[in-house]
């Protein structure tokens, strides 16, 4: 076979993570979407405006689009376990099967069966009704988020476990504590605003470049000023729930926390932070760095003194607890360079999406002309519609890189929980070719948004899809239900 | 093996029944984009029979794995790492046909659009080829270890019996998806799938014939269970004929429940064959079997309170979402 020094823990690693972070380009956005466009149809249902009527159908198609794609990535998600991971799978079955299933039953058929009444019944049904239908589409992908959170949760923080000493597997003793990890409820909010945040920012991009062409001014100022209303609270509703989620990991995943901090020695009762620094790995050191003073204290506690550990310091730590069961070979030591800047530019950005929301609701008020003149302003808010993208993926960075070297947190490492009876030619072929479907699936998503935006609210729905009832292909003619 | 095992393996078995009854029809409905449909505006229609309700239906192979993973995880990790690349062909095909219908509705060009309904037409076709490829290979038996991995060859999965185990499950959707057109439309269309179906009937009673006569000599189905595999046999041929009747009669209710049943029995068949086991091996000693492959008693009963008291309210809504779109489409007019 080629020798590329490729090996099948590489090669599903890679799968699981460009898997995932495609999936997850598109989750947060559809979640975030469904609020939004739920948000804007409630208003119609009661201000009676038609303007919110439209802005619920044109934004609702990117909704769909985004909806579409984001279901079929999620099969490989599921099928990816069994796949690449047949000994996660068997060591984690007892736990992780059940949020999984519970995920398909309870949250999957809510949302696509209601996303096919949404599509296809303007008009059809009571405004009030309708409207229901999205929100149910929201709340079933949020709770689909829910459960598949629960599930990484015990991934990150194994709760509510024994280990069948027969089998050597994990085994549910406890779902209320299953369900009840801290870590989940950590997670799961930060998880839910930053979509909000997503679907927000993209359309208040999205605005931005319109209205630089003097397009539809009223139209995309009106949802300008939603998607920012709803961009500001979520936004710090995100650095709120992010600090909660940060500070949780300081005693829960040290090594996590300091490597976010770049933290090779154990911090001093000063507290300084590091802004920006640089690392050698290979020798665990600071090369250089600007620090701050207090400012890691701040962050970590909430007050001016204490310390934090570092990662010399906890890979010790690590070594002896778990050298008996794993061996003395294994390296606790993350990536570091990955995580301080990707906890670097997550946060950054929370704080850049709040200050855009300020600036453009001032600028945006109703009887100003500010938001017209201030292009430099909707320069900077047209290019920050990809920031989210990559914050989501900063985050998942931080998360699931900051586990490493396990698969489930001090239970099982990644390393044994791959298959082993799957070669390096089939996994290749396999990441080679999801590879060209994503490039694929994501060019058609941004040639299909940038199409639907140029078109305009006003464009007539010719797609004979999501035109849903509105074609001449009446449906309700005499002859239809001619049953001869 | 405990009775909750067993609900397990009845309810993964009921999970599949209505995964191939649902997407059975929106496979056959998505292969006839292209060569049923003559112009943009019948495909147009063909699509829209489906359009609401494919994404629900393919909830039910999602729930089915789930459902798999929590409560047998070493039948779905021996299942899903053993038929690696069947399992990658058949993503690539539903990800393709799923997306198909949302981007071929929005794409400016007739080329484009040409290539979208390819993609529907042959991600279909693959998708039921290879599920029936699957499941056939799946009950001849497979090299599988001790360990439960299994490690499958080429021939191990394409011979002949998986090859004719396609075509049998190819057809059964054609057909079913056509019965399921003659439900949704009028005029043309209509019309059109009532004179497709008098053809296929035929030749899906060859291959239903082919494949029983295949799983005597390839499985241990007809020596280790007779009586059930005989009875269930005829059952298949039995409601795939009434389906024929309701053809050639224009009965077109009885038609889709016949095709809708037949798919079904072969599930049926599938399941009782592979019990008490969930995977065979060539070696009868490492076959899987329910009772050393499930999840704890724990899982299993947390599961099946909260199955049985989620999955009612969803068929509820999942039932009346079909009662919401119940009323027929009209074929564009030139094609009347």
């Amino acid at each position: 076979m080629l020798n590329l020094g490729l090996d099948i823990l590489g090669l599903a690693r890679f799968q699981f993570g460009m898997t995932t972070v495609f999936h997850f380009f598109f989750v947060p956005f559809s979640i975030g979407l469904a609020f939004v466009v739920a948000v804007m149809e409630t208003m119609y249902a009661i201000k009676g405006d038609e303007d919110y009527k439209k802005m619920a159908q044109f934004w609702g198609k990117m909704f769909l689009y985004s909806f579409a794609v984001g279901v079929v990535t999620g099969i490989i998600q599921e099928f990816q376990f069994g796949m690449n991971w047949s000994e996660y799978s068997r060591f984690m079955g007892d736990i992780f099967g059940a949020p999984l299933a519970i995920e398909a039953l309870a949250a999957f058929f809510l949302e696509s069966t209601f996303i096919g009444m949404w599509m296809f019944t303007w008009g059809r049904f009571n405004k009030w009704v309708h409207t229901l239908f999205i929100w149910l589409v929201m709340f079933g992908s949020s709770l689909s988020a829910l459960w598949i959170l629960a599930a990484n949760s015990f991934m990150q923080n194994p709760l509510g476990y024994i280990i069948n000493q027969q089998t050597g597997h994990v085994q549910m003793v406890s779902f209320g504590k299953v369900i009840g990890n801290p870590q989940l409820w950590n997670e799961f909010p930060h998880v839910i605003f930053g979509a909000f945040v997503t679907a927000a920012f993209v359309i208040a991009g999205c605005c931005a470049w319109r209205l630089l062409k003097k397009d539809h001014v009223d139209f995309y100022r009106k949802s300008l000023n939603v998607a920012l209303v709803i961009g500001l609270i979520f936004s710090l509703g995100s650095i709120a729930t992010g600090d909660l989620q940060s500070r949780y990991l300081i005693n829960n995943q040290p090594m996590k926390f300091a490597a976010m901090e770049g933290l090779y020695k154990n911090s001093t009762n000063k507290g300084e932070w590091a802004a920006v620094s640089g690392f050698n790995t290979k020798q665990h050191k600071t090369t250089w760095s600007v620090d701050v003073p207090y400012v890691l204290n701040l962050l970590s506690y909430h007050k001016t003194t204490g310390t934090v550990k570092g990662m010399n310091q906890i890979n010790k730590d690590m070594h002896a607890k778990y050298d008996k069961k794993f061996g003395s070979d294994m390296n606790y030591y993350v990536p570091t360079k990955t995580l301080f800047w990707s906890f670097r530019i997550m946060s950054g950005a929370g704080a850049l999406f709040a200050l855009l929301a300020i600036v453009g609701l001032i600028f945006n008020r109703k009887r100003s002309q500010l938001i017209m003149k201030q292009r430099w302003f909707l320069y900077i808010m047209g290019l920050c519609l990809w920031l989210p993208f990559v914050v989501n993926t900063a985050g998942w960075f931080i998360t699931e890189f900051g586990r490493y070297p396990w698969i489930v947190y001090g239970l099982l490492t990644i390393a044994d929980a791959v298959s082993p009876n799957v070669s390096v030619a089939s996994l290749l072929t396999t990441n080679i070719v999801y590879f060209a479907m994503f490039a694929i699936m994501g060019l058609i998503m941004i040639i299909l948004c940038h199409r639907t935006l140029k078109a305009g609210p006003d464009a007539e729905n010719t797609d004979g899809y999501s035109a849903g009832d509105t074609k001449e292909l009446d449906p309700y003619s005499k002859g239809a239900f001619n049953h001869d | 093996m405990t009775s909750l095992q067993l609900v397990w393996f009845i309810l993964i078995g009921v999970l599949f029944s209505g995964f191939f009854f649902l997407e059975g029809f929106d496979f056959g409905v998505g292969m006839l984009v292209k060569s049923f449909a003559k112009n943009s505006d019948e495909r147009d229609v063909v699509i829209k029979t489906i359009g609401p309700h494919w994404d629900g239906n393919e909830v039910w192979l999602i729930t089915a794995g789930g459902a798999m993973f929590a409560s047998f995880p070493m039948w779905y990790a021996t299942l899903f790492s053993g038929f690696y690349l069947i399992l990658f062909l058949i993503l690539a095909a539903l990800i393709f046909r799923g997306v198909s219908f949302e981007f071929r509705a929005n794409m400016k060009t007739d080329t484009w659009r040409s290539f979208w309904e390819w993609a529907s037409t042959i991600g279909s076709f693959c998708a039921a080829f290879l599920f029936g490829m699957l499941f056939t290979a799946m009950i001849a038996g497979m090299p599988i270890d001790k360990n439960g991995d299994m490690t499958a060859h080429f021939g191990d999965y394409v011979n002949l019996f998986s090859l004719v185990g396609g075509v049998a499950v190819t057809v059964l959707s054609l057909v079913h998806g056509l019965n399921f057109i003659r439900l949704k439309t009028s005029g043309g269309l209509r019309d059109r799938a009532l004179a497709w179906n008098k053809i296929l009937y035929p030749v899906l009673f060859a291959g239903e014939v082919l494949f029983a006569v295949l799983l005597f000599f390839s499985t241990d189905f007809f020596a280790k269970k007779p009586m059930t595999t005989t009875a269930i046999v005829v059952a298949l041929v039995i409601f795939t004929a009434l389906a024929y009747w309701g053809v050639l009669g224009n009965h077109e209710w009885l038609s889709f429940v016949g095709s809708g049943l037949s798919l079904i029995s072969v599930v049926v068949l599938i399941f009782d064959g592979l019990f008490p086991r969930v995977m065979i091996a060539n070696n009868p000693a490492n076959s899987l079997l329910i009772k050393n492959s499930s999840n704890s008693p724990y899982t299993l009963h947390l599961m099946t309170i909260l199955t049985f008291s989620i999955l009612p309210i969803v068929l509820i809504y999942f039932i009346w979402s079909y009662w919401v779109f119940y009323k027929r489409l009209a074929s564009p007019k030139q094609s009347a």
